[in-house]
């Protein structure tokens, strides 16, 4: 168990490569409790949640969810997060654990609208089940018709008998979905989707896992790949900014990088010699310093090492040949395509 | 797990078999589980000296990396190659087969510094 964010959580249950295959052929479980929830209510809801993040809130239809960021003025992420609409009135905000009460503060300083910001973690527990078996093992204790919930939608609904939020959403790289229920009745359906998913081998997974299968799916941690000094066109996230929107809080900033350019971008390596690149290495052109790692790990399903870097953005490309300094021994390494792992559809 | 009570322990989870003034170095069962899928070890080679208490190398993890310090001073005289082709062996036969290395002690002393397999299994407390 490791200490996380002030939560006691597991890093492993039956073995990190364990669970992160396990989840890729079949299905996992991870309690991602600690996440935090905000709630956006009243009629300007849609008008505050559009200003303070990057993606176009006014596209969601009622039931539809989306990953979007928060930023400074200055264009660096306060954090990454997913907005659901759950109605026309109401949006609800999955957030970073760590980041939660810095996100609230955030998210009330902007609040210039008739609407209320609530920080409801208190009253979620969420359960995220992955894998290609996902959803014939939580379709066992749900009447919600499952497939019926497009990717990224979700539904609010019951899960073994208990009003649940059930979204079509993961962090990774894999088929599956992440439910909100009330945390008195979490440990009973963690047992259940346990139960249920027994005949496809359902294992429970921990952080360790978690953090390998979205490395694979080149999803971004924050504290790693994002955090106050990036912003999202350096970390190949341009796609959840809407520059056509309204005004929204960092789009100055953005204007002006996007009109200079961006100096250095997010890129994908592969070791080539002995050694991983883990978050914080130093990365060498030419034998240079010229970047640094901000994840990096075995691949349980490519069996290579990978990572993410960035580099000058001239640099930031599939092919070049670089160096990463593996307590003080350069080591080659090669910029490649992302993600790494895409799921067969 | 039940530690064997022929090897002397350290609070950072390494293993020392003292034989004459020779001893054999590894990581214990606690140390292998904590760390998870062993992909590379990085021992010194023949001849190195070693220190009480400095880094002799590392053990690496999909999920992290750690140094391993040395339970005791001396000379090494021999390295399990075996390692670094099969790491995952620490993972199998961490107190045996997977020993990391020999050392000829320069101080065999100090093996009395080192914790029982008792105080040992004390400290990790219970675990399966």
């Amino acid at each position: 168990m490791v200490d996380f964010g002030g939560w006691d959580m597991p890093v492993q249950y039956s073995g990190l490569v364990d669970e992160h295959q396990t989840v890729r052929r079949s299905v996992g479980l991870f309690d991602v409790s600690h996440m935090g929830e905000i709630e956006v209510h009243g009629p300007e809801a849609l008008k505050l949640v559009d200003y303070v993040s990057t993606n176009a809130a006014s596209k969601l239809k009622v039931g539809q969810a989306h990953y979007s960021g928060l930023l400074y003025e200055h264009g660096g992420f306060v954090d990454d997060i997913l907005v659901h609409k759950v109605a026309d009135d109401s949006f609800f905000l999955c957030v970073n654990a760590s980041n939660q009460e810095k996100d609230f503060e955030h998210i009330c300083g902007q609040n210039q609208f008739d609407c209320v910001v609530e920080l409801a973690s208190d009253r979620y527990a969420q359960l995220a089940v992955q894998g290609p078996n996902a959803r014939d093992t939580l379709q066992k204790l749900t009447p919600v018709d499952l497939s019926g919930i497009r990717y990224y939608w979700f539904v609010d609904g019951v899960v073994s008998g208990t009003p649940a939020r059930i979204a079509h959403t993961g962090y990774t790289g894999e088929d599956g979905f992440e439910i909100y229920v009330a945390p008195a009745e979490a440990p009973r359906i963690w047992n259940e989707i346990l139960a249920a998913g027994e005949e496809f081998g359902i294992k429970p997974c921990g952080l360790g896992a978690r953090n390998t299968l979205r490395l694979e799916a080149k999803m971004a941690l924050y504290g790693h790949e994002i955090h106050a000094s990036i912003n999202p066109f350096e970390a190949d996230l341009g796609w959840i900014v809407k520059m056509d929107k309204p005004d929204f809080v960092g789009r100055q900033a953005l204007a002006r990088s996007q009109q200079a350019g961006v100096t250095r971008k997010l890129i994908g390596f592969e070791m080539r010699g002995r050694g991983i690149g883990r978050d914080g290495y130093e990365v060498l052109l030419d034998g240079q310093p010229a970047g640094w790692v901000t994840s990096g790990s075995p691949s349980p399903t490519l069996g290579k090492n990978i990572g993410l870097c960035y580099l000058p953005v001239a640099e930031a490309k599939p092919g070049r040949k670089i160096e990463i300094v593996v307590r003080n021994q350069p080591v080659e390494a090669e910029t490649v395509e992302t993600p790494f792992y895409k799921r067969p559809k | 797990m039940t530690y064997p009570e022929n090897l002397r322990y350290t609070k950072e989870h390494e293993w020392t078999l003292a034989e004459g003034d020779e001893a054999t170095i590894g990581i214990t069962y606690h140390a292998q589980k904590e760390l998870g899928d062993i992909v590379y070890v990085d021992l010194p080679k023949v001849g190195a000296k070693i220190e009480q208490g400095k880094t002799l190398g590392s053990v690496e993890s999909v999920k992290a990396v750690s140094d391993i310090y040395s339970p005791i001073s001396g000379e090494v005289v021999a390295v399990n190659e075996a390692l670094t082709s099969e790491p995952e062996k620490l993972n199998e036969d961490p107190h045996g087969a997977a020993w990391l290395i020999k050392v000829r002690m320069s101080m065999p002393d100090q093996i009395k510094n080192l914790l029982s397999a008792q105080e040992y299994q004390d400290y990790v407390g219970a675990e399966s």
